[in-house]
């Protein structure tokens, strides 16, 4: 089972994601805006990240770069979770060097299926 | 059933998006006053993220709505709409519309209304279009065939970008049969070989499983959705499929969980505390474990040379206890600035409304409460707020004819005094009317006319039940709702309420509330064998009898002459039946003590002590008993009643008037 860092300002949106992840025998870290995951992410490795993009302090969008920046970061999968009406935002997310997207609204299933199939 | 798990986010759900919509009205008010840039921000998150909690918890009609507001947001971030008052008010609008539909949401009733969509409109003409209409996505026919040539040649920085060929391959051979093959044209020598980068480029044929399966171009397109911008793709058919009907391709519904079931009822069964103050609890639990295990050394052995440490270690221990306590009940405590957030949007409502210039200060917003406290403040304030509006302060012609400036000042502040919480409601206006106040109270048969009245005693009464001197009820505070409320459920919190007035200068509401109502200081008091705490918010001094001070009056009255005023003595030992107790009042003590504005002098045998008392519900363990309000435990195991004294001046002044 793979270690997830979830980042979300949301706690209803973060509790819903670890919750399911966890529900799938993941080993899931919360953090509440980009500045706290990059302190999560130095202090520890992770297989797949997911993140909000709008986000207080540190966006998403900005908090992908940074992490890139990160040589135990290179081709570590990471996710924005976005809504369907920015889609500049999945570009703006992917130039910053993210993975893929997973579109708000989502449920559990769709979640768990999108984790899979990063991770395999 | 995954579904399950998400309801049981909905509630934290309905939290934090109040807490946006506080958060986007304040936003809202400060840019209406000229306020930067990073308010739009402030406000787009909280709609943003309400948006995509909405959709995700099966609220689409809240969805929706709030995508014009985002919408409209959008265009303010970006600079395209310029802010003004118009854009505001609809947005403030469109905060309370929202508010509506949280309430609705959490009863499980329909979310939306006439005013929903009204303002939805509103939006979207704002935006200048119709409501989006939900497009269904456009299909091109003839995309579908039975087998595909797909030329991929990623960028080489595509695996940094955690993207892996590999599982690309994966997902196509789910929709068929796939045949790989690698292009090497691009494949640097060793030497100048990054294994980091991707090199490679792959010719790959894929075909539906039992011809004449089709695939179609969408649900390869689909598979190389993360990387389209990272490669150079191609997606061909191998044979085109002609004259084939295009099976209408049905929209992946957006994974609508069900309906909200359960009706989420208690309002406010949690709260929410920083990490801060749990991390200090978990200190002190460590040193009290600490301190725990070094007296548990005592246990084993013990001779009189360890007696020094043994009392180290109990003071410690009760250091830490007492911290520990105080923590605990920390963790109750939030800022009051959560209730004082409201009142902006309410004094900009009500001096548009009024044609009043008001200016709202707000002080000591981090000034903690406890929630329960913190709860029930909000409408008292209200009810003061807007009495200081519609009846304290001026319109701004009589303000300049008093030689005051035109915007009258509102000043909400909170702070700590003593062991207690007080918040205060102040204007700079007109003050309290004492004619029309001695007129209405001689209507209403309160006084008698010929009355010598003390200012303290005009102001006193306006807490009378009915008592409103507004010529014309108006919309705002003359709503039957009298000061005689606010008074009564602040005392219910065990605090008190004071008025101070300057006859053209303005008025001061001061609200005493205790810290907590899970503790209360009190004095112990004897009354024969029994134990009574009185809460020491309400006692003004106990005193020694002299004869002379008592005197006796018809009807077996007792009334103790206290400075200037005669004050009635009451029998702690016959209210509550106590046998052996002192009844000669010189013999014993008179503890004088206030309540609701009224005082008494209470008789008992003696004082004890001082003590905090961990307060008990009588209510709860037994049944509500008149002039008690609560119960604790004393030091010896034994159980002491805490006097409610409000409700004692209440019961004896009914049993005497019957």
């Amino acid at each position: 089972m793979a270690r997830i860092l979830a980042v979300d300002d949301s706690v209803s949106m973060r509790g819903m994601v670890a919750f399911t992840l966890r529900g799938a025998g993941h080993e899931v870290t919360e953090a509440e805006d980009g500045q706290l995951a990059l302190d999560a992410a130095r202090g520890s490795t992770f297989d797949l990240v997911l993140a909000d993009v709008n986000m207080p302090v540190m966006d998403g969008i900005a908090m992908v770069r940074e992490l890139r920046a990160m040589a135990q970061y290179q081709g570590v999968p990471i996710l924005m979770l976005t809504t369907e009406s920015h889609t500049d935002k999945k570009m703006e997310g992917k130039a910053a060097g993210a993975t893929g997207w997973l579109v708000k609204p989502f449920d559990p299933d769709q979640l768990l299926a999108t984790v899979k199939r990063v991770l395999g | 059933m995954a579904s399950v798990g998400v309801a049981q986010f909905h509630q934290v759900f309905f939290e934090e998006s109040l807490e946006g919509l506080d958060a986007m009205e304040s936003s809202l008010l400060a840019l209406d006053e000229g306020g930067d840039s990073e308010l739009v921000n402030t406000i787009f998150r909280a709609a943003h993220s309400i948006k995509g909690g909405s959709a995700t918890f099966g609220f689409p009609e809240m969805a929706a709505f709030t995508h014009e507001a985002e919408s409209l947001l959008d265009e303010l971030r970006d600079g395209r709409r310029a802010i003004d008052g118009a854009i505001v008010e609809l947005l403030l609008r469109t905060v309370d519309c929202l508010r509506g539909m949280f309430a609705r949401a959490q009863s499980g009733q329909p979310l939306n209304n006439a005013e929903a969509e009204s303002l939805r409109e509103q939006m979207a003409a704002a935006l200048g279009r119709q409501i989006e209409p939900k497009a269904p996505p456009s299909r091109r026919a003839g995309d579908h065939a039975d087998a595909w040539r797909i030329d991929f040649r990623p960028h080489p920085g595509m695996l940094a970008g955690g993207n892996d060929p590999l599982r690309l391959f994966r997902e196509l051979a789910a929709l068929g049969e796939l045949r790989v093959q690698p292009v090497l044209d691009r494949l640097p020598p060793l030497a100048a070989l990054q294994p980091a980068e991707c090199h490679l480029g792959w010719v790959l044929e894929l075909r539906g499983q039992v011809p004449p399966d089709q695939i179609s171009r969408d649900q390869i397109a689909a598979v190389f959705d993360w990387v389209e911008d990272e490669c150079e793709l191609t997606i061909a058919p191998l044979h085109v499929v002609a004259d084939t009907p295009v099976p209408a391709v049905a929209a992946v519904p957006a994974g609508k969980p069900p309906a909200a079931a359960a009706v989420h009822s208690a309002e406010s069964g949690s709260v929410r505390v920083s990490i801060d103050k749990i991390d200090g609890l978990i200190d002190l639990v460590g040193e009290l474990v600490i301190t725990q295990s070094m007296l548990d050394q005592f246990r084993e052995e013990f001779d009189v040379a360890k007696l020094a440490l043994l009392q180290q270690g109990l003071t410690q221990l009760a250091r830490h206890t007492r911290e520990l306590q105080e923590s605990v009940m920390g963790v109750r405590m939030l800022p009051i600035g959560s209730v004082f957030n409201r009142f902006p949007r309410l004094v900009r409502d009500l001096t548009q409304k009024l044609g009043k210039q008001v200016k709202l200060e707000l002080v000591g917003e981090q000034t903690e409460l406890d929630k329960t406290v913190l709860e029930k403040i909000g409408d008292p304030l209200v009810h003061l707020v807007r009495n200081a509006i519609d009846h304290g302060l001026e319109m701004p012609d009589r303000r300049r004819a008093a030689g005051k400036s035109d915007t009258g000042a509102l000043r909400l502040e909170a702070f700590h005094r003593g062991g207690n919480i007080v918040v205060e409601v102040s204007d700079d206006g007109a003050g309290l009317n004492r004619e029309a106040i001695v007129a209405k109270a001689l209507q209403r048969g309160l006084i008698a006319s010929g009355d010598q009245l003390s200012d303290e005693q005009v102001a006193e009464l306006i807490f009378q039940p009915g008592f409103s001197t507004a010529a014309v009820a108006t919309d705002l505070s003359g709503r039957g709702v009298g000061m005689d409320v606010v008074r009564r459920n602040v005392s219910d919190l065990g605090g008190a309420v004071a008025i101070r007035s300057r006859p053209g200068h303005g008025t001061v509401f001061t609200i005493t509330l205790p810290l907590t109502l899970a503790i209360i200081d009190g004095l112990t008091a004897a009354v024969g064998s029994e134990h009574y705490i009185v809460p020491l918010v309400s006692i003004i001094e106990s005193v020694q009898a002299r004869p002379e001070a008592v005197h006796r009056v018809t009807g077996g009255g007792e009334l103790f002459r206290f400075r200037d005023e005669y004050l009635p003595v009451l029998r702690l030992h016959q209210l509550f039946g106590c046998a052996g107790a002192q009844a000669v009042i010189e013999e014993g003590l008179l503890i004088v003590v206030e309540g609701d504005g009224a005082r008494a002098a209470l008789l008992v045998d003696g004082l004890i002590g001082q003590q905090q008392a961990v307060v008990k519900s009588l209510e709860a363990n037994y049944r509500r008993v008149g002039g008690i309000s609560g119960a604790t435990i004393l030091a010896d195991g034994s159980v002491a009643l805490i006097v409610d004294v409000a409700g004692l001046i209440r019961l004896q002044s009914r049993s005497k008037a019957a």
